[in-house]
């Protein structure tokens, strides 16, 4: 096998997130930060009051809450969206590859998509969090119109999602340190061609038409 | 290196670009996988959501109980204490230093120390305390005078109707009616959980008023007045029932308070 030097390869940079992508990611990294962090204060005493007033704190907290769908909201919907329509498509729809890779926990064989079913369970799950997380910090908020019982399923609701979210957000993050290209495409928005190869070999194979890709066909994988 | 030299080969002779170019993904359907997970994953999600929205209180109640309120406490899921304070603080009273005025349209106004209370007759109970919010803690231990022996002990004049309740720091402000003070699951408490009430939790002297929502029971009790008339006080004058029952039997929904 022919060996290339590294400083002879053409460096082809390929375009993962668009601008509007990262914006919104980085606006709804910024809003869970800081209901996480205005969250510790209003469920655990002893941090009450350490950074803010309960009562500021509590308004922060909803606020951001309210806000926290519009990033997403307002990226998708607009004439600037096409790329964030065009991945929330590619999270939509599955595989028998892909599911059967995410049912064995990563050990059945892969043909990763631009996302893989890693990242698109990330992505579907955060979506019905901020929709679960706005419905019952709703009915908490505005308890008035709601039956004593749906208060209570709410805060139950709320409480125990809030653990999976932040469970959910560790996760994204370790990954995240762990893959250095990844990560700085969400800066950069471009990743290099040979990593788009390597970890997204069906992306590429779109990419640049390529029906021949090595490796097992999708449909032999069931 | 070895993988990504062999990603290089691979890369390589289908283009030969020198600069860097931006490729627009050409998709005629993104993602060849027919299978609408991301659909069934974002409705189970939000069914799970709603169900538990509907039937999580029941769900709570039956950790709760398997788990203790001990162990259950230590969960999301268990039932526990949240701490509300309509100021920025929790006011701060040494119990050396505390003391419960008793005025109005009564015979003898009095001004009670904690030892003074203390030495009082004394009434424990075990009752749940359920905010109007929805959580609630259940199996709290209470111990106190019964608002009913207080104004015994003051002698209540004819003519008084209710009693109006403020907080050490004059930010909280409740209302009782005397019938509503007068019964046996109304206390001044200034113990709880089996230890004295601690500041967080109103200290060293708060209101419990079992029936009614948490929010009836005001915390750092310092004046009790015996009033012709209901008046309002801070969270009804916020919207939330004069009569805070918990039985709903004058509700949230049908409030009478026009504020809401």
């Amino acid at each position: 096998m022919m060996t290339i030097s590294a400083t002879r390869v053409p460096v082809v940079r390929i375009l993962r997130f668009d601008a509007v992508q990262r914006v919104t990611h980085w606006l709804n990294a910024a809003l869970f930060t800081v209901l996480i962090l205005t969250a510790i204060s209003l469920f655990y005493g002893s941090f009450f009051g350490v950074v803010l007033p309960r009562h500021l704190d509590q308004e922060v907290h909803l606020w951001s809450g309210l806000i926290l769908p519009l990033p997403i909201a307002v990226s998708l919907l607009g004439p600037w969206g096409r790329a964030m329509r065009r991945d929330l498509q590619r999270m939509s729809y599955w595989t028998h590859q892909e599911i059967a890779w995410l049912r064995s926990f990563g050990r059945r064989p892969l043909i990763a998509d631009k996302f893989n079913p890693g990242q698109k369970l990330n992505t579907i799950f955060t979506g019905a969090a901020i929709v679960i997380m706005l419905v019952s910090g709703v009915i908490l908020q505005w308890f008035r119109f709601f039956p004593l019982s749906w208060r209570s399923g709410a805060t139950f609701v709320h409480d125990t999602l809030a653990y999976l979210v932040v469970a959910v957000i560790v996760g994204h993050l370790v990954m995240a340190l762990s893959h250095a290209e990844s990560l700085r495409s969400m800066f950069s928005g471009r990743v290099d061609a040979t990593w788009v190869r390597a970890h997204a070999p069906k992306w590429a194979n779109e990419l640049d038409g390529d029906e021949d890709l090595p490796g097992p066909d999708v449909n032999d994988l069931r | 290196m070895a993988e990504a030299d062999l990603d290089l080969v691979v890369a390589s002779p289908r283009r030969e670009r020198s600069d860097v170019v931006t490729q627009r993904p050409d998709l005629e359907s993104p993602g060849d996988g027919r299978v609408p997970m991301g659909r069934r994953v974002f409705l189970g999600l939000g069914a799970l959501g709603a169900l538990g929205v509907v039937v999580g209180g029941n769900v709570q109640n039956f950790l709760g109980n398997s788990l203790g309120s001990g162990i259950g406490g230590l969960f999301p899921f268990g039932d526990r204490f949240r701490y509300y304070s309509i100021t920025g603080n929790y006011p701060s009273i040494s119990a050396r230093k505390y003391r419960l005025e008793v005025s109005g349209l009564v015979e003898r106004p009095t001004t009670l120390s904690l030892a003074d209370l203390q030495a009082l007759p004394s009434t424990s109970f075990t009752k749940t305390f359920q905010c109007v919010t929805g959580w609630k803690v259940p199996d709290v231990q209470w111990r106190g005078v019964l608002l009913a022996d207080i104004l015994t002990h003051v002698g209540v004049q004819p003519g008084a109707v209710a009693l109006q309740f403020e907080s050490y720091d004059h930010a909280d402000t409740e209302s009782l009616t005397l019938d509503q003070a007068r019964r046996p699951d109304v206390l001044v408490a200034y113990e709880m959980l089996e230890a004295p009430v601690t500041r967080a939790h109103g200290g060293p002297v708060r209101l419990y008023v079992a029936p009614m929502f948490g929010y009836k029971s005001l915390k750092w009790l310092s004046a009790i007045r015996v009033v012709d008339r209901v008046e309002p006080g801070f969270w009804e004058q916020n919207g939330y029932p004069v009569n805070g029952w918990r039985d709903g039997s004058t509700g949230p929904t049908n409030n009478n308070s026009s504020l809401a």
